[in-house]
């Protein structure tokens, strides 16, 4: 994973609530075997007009944030289905960090697991980003995530709180499967553990019970 | 020890390593996986070198994309066909049990596990799947993970985990007549919001909860997600035993006893605390419609499409303007009165038996609305296809003008040819009503199955209340 230490980039707002997986990727495409490649497919059903031509209107094409790598947003963020397509799309796209109230759970872990930031912010602090943006044309934030800060060179100048373990995976891009296999002594004693109680705990699923679902 | 909720107690028994500043690593019982979200992560366990550390833990099946008819023919979308390939090498590669289009059990992969008896009280049950909430009616932890999470489990059979704050949604008194658990959660996440949820895990509780089947509960606990919340629960009880005994993956004989000896201690005990707790009273709870873009925007069939400018906070209102804007819906349109072109009883939240049989119930001796251009009923599983068969259900859909097909997600997703056109309207008994879930530019209207059987009659929506030959069927 792509370690993520401090980011300045280019921000651009998606001005909407509790925007959907559903929407960051649709699921005509989630049919492929890779996890690179999907940024042509990001917002795709806002993006595109009908007839595939860009929508002037969608803030991922308008001239002034090309080459964004900072979304701002609203409260909610990937909200909905698990797919980490959509973590996926955001980062092969280019996006590094993205700025906004709160989060789906399952999309908030996806986005670690992949060296993109989702940042915490207040209401207000999330307001006053937009405000920024929108007024000057080129607006650039630093992300610092050693820091925990937000800034800008006008001032502008936020903590925000990341929780210790996931700051430091995301600083060194650790491979949280690496992390939890050097407590393979401890799993397999709790599998030995709970064995005596297999039925209880599922430990050992009934051999029977599985041939007779293989020979449905 | 201290008074525990059922989560805690779970939780607990689950933790395999602790330690101060980390997230706890947690033990998971039952590996769901299915075709869409896990290719990725076996090529991810191949290039590391690594191999699935509990096959016998970890079940598959095909549900996402598969065809509901004609299934003897080659399935012709690419993509899928790749992705049912994968899975099916990926299985036998590493010693899964794959449940694939052929099989009599395949299915949702949420309906089938409880079918299986594969959901158990007190295990920690994971899939990737956001739905995976649906579980947790038997009074499991079970949640939704990415695709790195998946990998993580199929390597570790453990998850790291940050404990949840815990949320009881008590729902006292009686659902009136018509009023069924879909209307009851519905009426849950309008009240709280798609985001009321987050960061908790909700307990379900109350008379109404007690009431319910365990399909109902599913039905409860599936839509967990939809309020925000990872994981919702209902403390098992003898409704939760009798559902389970006898299946195939259910402890037998003396083993049965001694895994309901500790079903029963797994309930919360009492003077335990949550976080939040908010209460309802079903008996003022209507049959629910969504008129939005997600299921918080919902009403009572009696009500009306909201206006935007009644809305105080200026994103809700633009908001609320642009999911009207989509849903094609003028503010103050009476719900009643909003027309429909299509009908779809199927999905995780309400294809199971007793759906079917409700929504069955309706439509004997009638016919669905000529402006209609399809109604379709998707069984759960296969299982539940059978079944239906058997208590001729079948027959009822049909000659009411219903297709009838084999059991996936379908339109639930509209992954498989079964797509809501752009445009058109439809009454659905699944989970969301998000922009383009169920087609590109579709319309989804989230409501009952009895509400939906009745919409399909009408041909547009109606207070099922007022039908009580179709409402004493409960
Ligand atoms: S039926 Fe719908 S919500 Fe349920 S698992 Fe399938 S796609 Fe997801």
């Amino acid at each position: 994973m792509r370690a993520f230490h401090t980011h300045t980039g280019l921000v651009v707002p998606l001005d909407r609530v509790n925007v959907d997986t559903d929407q960051i990727v649709p699921k005509q495409f989630l049919k492929l075997l890779t996890k690179d490649g999907y940024g042509p497919f990001l917002f795709y059903d806002w993006r595109y007009l009908p007839g595939g031509q860009p929508n002037p209107e969608f803030p991922l094409n308008a001239r002034r944030y090309q080459g964004a790598s900072v979304l701002v947003t609203r409260a909610n963020f990937g909200c909905g289905s698990s797919r980490e397509h959509a973590p996926w799309a955001l980062v092969d796209f280019g996006f590094r960090a993205i700025l906004a109230p709160s989060y789906g759970d399952i999309f908030y872990s996806n986005c670690f697991q992949n060296g993109l930031l989702p940042v915490i912010l207040g209401e207000e602090q999330v307001e006053e980003v937009f405000r920024r943006t929108l007024a000057r044309e080129g607006y650039r934030l630093t992300v610092d995530l050693a820091a925990q800060r937000i800034s800008d060179d006008a001032g502008l100048d936020y903590r925000f709180e990341v929780d210790p373990f996931r700051r430091e995976c995301l600083m060194n891009g650790w491979d949280e499967i690496g992390l939890t296999l050097r407590y393979e002594d401890r799993i397999a004693a709790y599998e030995r553990e709970r064995r005596p109680a297999a039925p209880l705990y599922g430990g050992e699923v009934d051999a029977a019970a599985r041939r007779e679902a293989e020979t449905g | 020890m201290p008074a525990r909720t059922m989560y805690e107690k779970i939780w607990d028994a689950h933790v395999v390593v602790e330690k101060a500043g980390e997230p706890s690593l947690i033990y998971i019982d039952r590996h769901l996986i299915h075709e869409v979200t896990s290719p990725q992560a076996f090529s991810g366990l191949k290039a590391a070198g690594r191999r699935v550390r509990r096959p016998d833990l970890t079940f598959a099946v095909m549900d996402h994309s598969v065809p509901t008819k004609d299934r003897h023919l080659p399935v012709l979308d690419a993509g899928a066909a790749a992705q049912f390939e994968a899975l099916a090498r990926n299985c036998r590669e590493h010693g899964i049990l794959l449940l694939d289009m052929k099989s009599r059990h395949q299915g949702i992969v949420h309906i089938i596990g409880p079918e299986l008896g594969l959901t158990q009280p007190g295990l920690v049950i994971v899939c990737g799947d956001s739905h995976t909430s649906t579980h947790g009616a038997f009074g499991a932890l079970a949640f939704g993970i990415g695709t790195s999470e998946v990998e993580h489990v199929l390597a570790t059979q453990c998850l790291a985990q940050f404990r949840s704050k815990t949320m009881r949604v008590q729902i006292n008194g009686r659902r009136p007549p018509g009023v069924t658990a879909k209307d009851l959660i519905l009426a849950v996440i309008g009240r709280i919001g798609t985001g009321g949820g987050t960061g908790h895990v909700i307990e379900y509780a109350g008379a109404a909860i007690r009431a319910l089947s365990m399909e109902g509960r599913m039905t409860v606990c599936n839509m967990s997600i939809e309020a925000g919340a990872r994981a919702g629960m209902v403390a098992p009880d003898d409704t939760t035993f009798a559902y389970l005994e006898g299946r195939p993956f259910v402890p037998r004989g003396k083993d049965f006893q001694v895994a309901v000896d500790y079903w029963k201690s797994l309930a919360t005990d009492p003077g335990a605390r949550y976080d939040r707790v908010v209460e309802l009273d079903a008996g003022h709870i209507a049959p629910q419609v969504t008129w939005g873009t997600n299921p918080g925007m919902v009403a009572d069939v009696t009500g009306r499409v909201p206006d935007p400018a009644c809305f105080a906070d200026p994103v809700e209102r633009r908001t609320a303007e642009r999911a009207l804007e989509y849903m094609g819906l003028e503010p103050g349109t009476p719900i009643e009165e909003i027309p429909l072109d299509r009908v779809f009883i199927g999905s995780c939240t309400n294809s199971r038996l007793e759906d079917l049989r409700l929504a069955a119930r309706v439509l004997e001796g009638k016919r669905i609305a000529p402006r209609l251009k399809q109604a379709l009923v998707v069984p759960g599983s296969m299982a539940v296809k059978a079944q239906a068969e058997q208590e001729g259900l079948d027959k009822i859909f049909r000659a009411a003008g219903f297709e009838w097909r084999d059991a996936g997600c379908s339109m639930c997703i509209a992954m498989n040819a079964d797509v809501l056109p752009s445009g058109e309207r439809c009454a659905s008994t699944s989970n969301r009503n998000f922009e383009g879930r169920q087609g590109k530019g579709g319309r989804t209207h989230l409501v009952s199955p009895l509400m939906a059987a009745a919409a399909a009659v009408e041909g547009h929506f109606v207070d099922i209340r007022k039908w009580p030959e179709a409402v004493a069927a409960e």
